[in-house]
């Protein structure tokens, strides 16, 4: 049997503001063996950040994690305190390379410092020994070792990406989140990143999960794809499953809406209208008003969870109906 | 004074080559236009009376764009293609080149009253010769569409009256009911439906593809000829981008306009655009027909980004991009002497015998074959 590295289960994060509590995460459940990469996609407000946070159990307030289990090598972080969870798992078992990388090093420290910092606080080393240490982690990444003396705008926007790859890698941490790694930055440095992130996928044998909104990144690096929409995972499956044999409407329209470089030059499609207001989603399944298949079910009651496959599930009530009428 | 200024032949035969090998269809051409921004000096370089130094923003570059079609801007961050569109319809002030712009009759006729010496010709004034405060006249003629939906729109105004500030500025409309009329329409032509219910609303009550389409009904809601869209979807959702980008193309056949379209995704321009120019640090180094550009690149530079775009494929996760380019882009302040690509060029490792010429002679930007035009030594052998 494979071993997990990460187990979600039913897992619930939502925010309670003053209009109303908004489920960003409602109920979703997955399981990563180790070395496997998952790409999350999804439009914006869809709750992928949300599922990344809920990870490291970072949600920021009014956000809670309100039900369900996180299980990170064995131990179910949702019920474990805020100090257990930053000596023990935090940056050691799961780290996390932000969105908008640029402005996550701290402009009046040195690079080699911000780097060396979780070893000091971490493992105890000193602040020679730790900025040593660091030095190896930035050639890893393909930067020049000397960085280590230098201010953050000294780098260019690709390097600084670089060194929070490294920061995320310094604690050797099984997974690593990247949420939108490389939205804010070119193409030419885009692939160069993405190339950097699958040598240290293959030789450091982490799993990374990978959030952004774009399909052809997702296609890069992930084993397997989750497909969210209104903080439910609607798809879920192998990479080569969800794009060649998509099964969610939802997720063949975001494959059709990409416009592609090379192949034909066919009609480009898109998802009418926009994504619900999680503070009260709509009645039943939570894409019925975008959906070109929506049918009277779809309306009431919400779809069920259908296993095309052991590892290809679908929600959705175009898959729900042969499962059905066999109950009934 | 110093190289700051350009020597340009006059005028009329600039306009008069160009007519002759465009011939109808030209709408507006660029000639050497150049946009440059003095750096601060420090008192040490007052002092030592150093010469004065620019970011080279756009750095003397010439394009046509013809009635009707798409013309668009490629490249990475800050080699000055929105510079480019924002000094093509002045709202920056060129620092030298001519933009002749073919104006309705009835403009250049407003333009001519405003002010006697501004240079206009066989229907197409020069928008370098008018001052900019006569300028007004031909804003309605060339729009802009801004890059941030959520930046562009004033918080505090109700989208009506985003949308009635033109019409206010420029005199259209001569009472509250007909300027609603016009909103209305406006709202209805992007789309945003029912225009009764959004007209009313403020812009942070809209997503961001809403907005988006509020700027759009900004920008046409004066009836222009030429629009230049800077990076419209690219702060949007991948799922809605389709979706104003078919919105852009329906206003352009209803209404005939022309776009001067910004990006940095090859593969949007591929989808939208009719011809391509690929910039890098404030120079167009290719141009040619989308189809002809990305089947058939030739300059190395553009063999890079199109190797770079990653593509919605799962072989691909199997491999590692291979993109042929060296270093990162240098600052526009510090442009390298020669071909400003060569410490990046690829090709150049390949063909040591350019060497000398990559590094000292800048290449201009030559006709290859048909329409598809490159900056490059590589096919220039024989020539120079």
């Amino acid at each position: 049997m494979a071993k997990y590295v990460l187990e979600v289960e039913h897992l619930k994060t939502y925010y309670y503001t003053y209009k109303g509590i908004v489920r960003g995460v409602d109920d979703v459940s997955f399981k990563l063996e180790e070395g496997e990469s998952l790409g999350i996609a999804g439009e914006s407000g869809c709750g992928k950040s949300t599922l990344a946070f809920s990870l490291l159990k970072l949600v920021p307030p009014p956000g809670r994690i309100v039900g369900g289990k996180i299980v990170i090598d064995g131990q179910d972080i949702v019920k474990m305190s805020e100090s257990e969870v930053r000596s023990k798992i935090r940056w050691k078992k799961i780290s996390m390379v932000f969105q908008g990388a640029m402005n996550a090093l701290n402009p009046v420290y040195t690079v080699g410092y911000q780097l060396a910092e979780p070893l000091i606080y971490h493992k105890g080393y000193s602040k020679k020994e730790a900025i040593e240490e660091a030095k190896k982690y930035l050639e890893m990444v393909g930067l020049a070792p000397e960085i280590v003396n230098r201010y953050p705008h000294e780098l260019s926007g690709g390097m600084k990406q670089r060194v929070v790859i490294a920061m995320a890698l310094i604690l050797r941490p099984k997974i690593v989140i990247a949420d939108e790694p490389t939205t804010a930055l070119d193409v030419v440095v885009q692939a160069q990143i993405l190339n950097l992130l699958k040598k240290l996928q293959r030789e450091l044998k982490i799993s990374i999960i990978l959030i952004t909104h774009d399909l052809s990144i997702i296609a890069e690096l992930a084993d397997k794809v989750a497909v969210m929409y209104a903080g439910k995972i609607v798809e879920f499956g192998p990479l080569d499953k969800i794009f060649l044999e998509p099964k969610h409407p939802y997720t063949q329209a975001l494959l059709k809406s990409i416009p592609r470089l090379r192949g034909s030059k066919e009609k480009l499609e898109w998802i009418p209208g926009t994504p619900p207001d999680l503070r009260n989603p709509p009645p039943g399944c939570r894409f019925h008003p975008r959906c070109k298949f929506a049918m009277d079910i779809c309306r009431k009651e919400p779809p069920p969870e259908v296993y095309l496959e052991p590892d290809h599930r679908v929600l959705c009530w175009l898959y729900g109906k042969e499962k059905r009428n066999s109950q009934g | 004074m110093s190289k700051q200024q350009l020597k340009l032949p006059p005028r009329d035969e600039v306009l008069k080559a160009i007519e002759k090998k465009v011939g109808e269809k030209l709408l507006l051409y660029a000639y050497k236009l150049r946009k440059w921004f003095p750096i601060r000096r420090g008192i040490k370089e007052v002092l030592t009376r150093q010469p004065p130094r620019f970011v080279r923003a756009v750095d003397t570059i010439t394009f046509y764009i013809k009635e009707g079609e798409t013309f668009c801007l490629v490249g990475e961050s800050g080699c000055g293609k929105t510079t480019t569109g924002r000094t093509l319809i002045r709202l920056l002030e060129p620092t030298g080149g001519y933009i002749f712009y073919k104006a309705r009759p009835e403009t250049i006729k407003e333009i001519k009253e405003l002010q006697k010496n501004v240079y206009v010709k066989d229907g197409f004034i020069d928008l370098t010769s008018v001052n900019a405060k006569k300028f007004k006249p031909l804003r309605k003629e060339l729009q802009i569409i801004f890059q941030d939906p959520y930046g562009s729109l004033n918080p505090r105004f109700k989208i009506k009256d985003i949308l009635e500030e033109p019409l206010l500025v420029h005199g259209i409309g001569e009472t509250l009911e007909e300027r609603e009329k016009i909103v209305l329409k406006a709202l209805e032509d992007v789309k945003l439906t029912p225009p009764e219910e959004f007209a009313y609303r403020y812009p942070h009550m809209l997503s961001g593809g809403q907005r988006q389409r509020v700027g759009i009904a900004r920008a046409v809601i004066l009836n222009p000829r030429f629009i230049v869209a800077d990076e419209p979807v690219s702060m949007l959702d991948v799922s809605i981008r389709a979706e104003i980008l078919e919105l852009m193309n329906e206003l352009k056949r209803k209404y005939g306009l022309t776009y001067l379209f910004i990006t940095h995704d090859l593969a949007v321009a591929r989808y939208i655009c009719d011809r391509i120019a690929v910039m890098y640090l404030g120079k167009i180094v290719e141009v040619a027909s989308a189809d002809e550009l990305i089947d058939n690149p030739l300059h190395p530079y553009t063999k890079a980004l199109i190797a770079a775009v990653p593509e919605p494929d799962p072989e691909l996760r199997y491999k590692f991009k291979e993109v042929p380019i060296k270093g990162e882009v240098p600052s526009a302040a510090a442009i390298p002497p020669g071909c400003r690509f060569h410490p990046r060029c690829v090709a150049l490792d390949q063909h040591p015998e350019l060497r000398e010429q990559c590094t000292t002679v800048e290449p201009d930007l030559i006709e290859y074959e048909n329409e598809h035009y490159v900056a490059c030594w590589l096919y220039r052998r024989g020539q120079s």
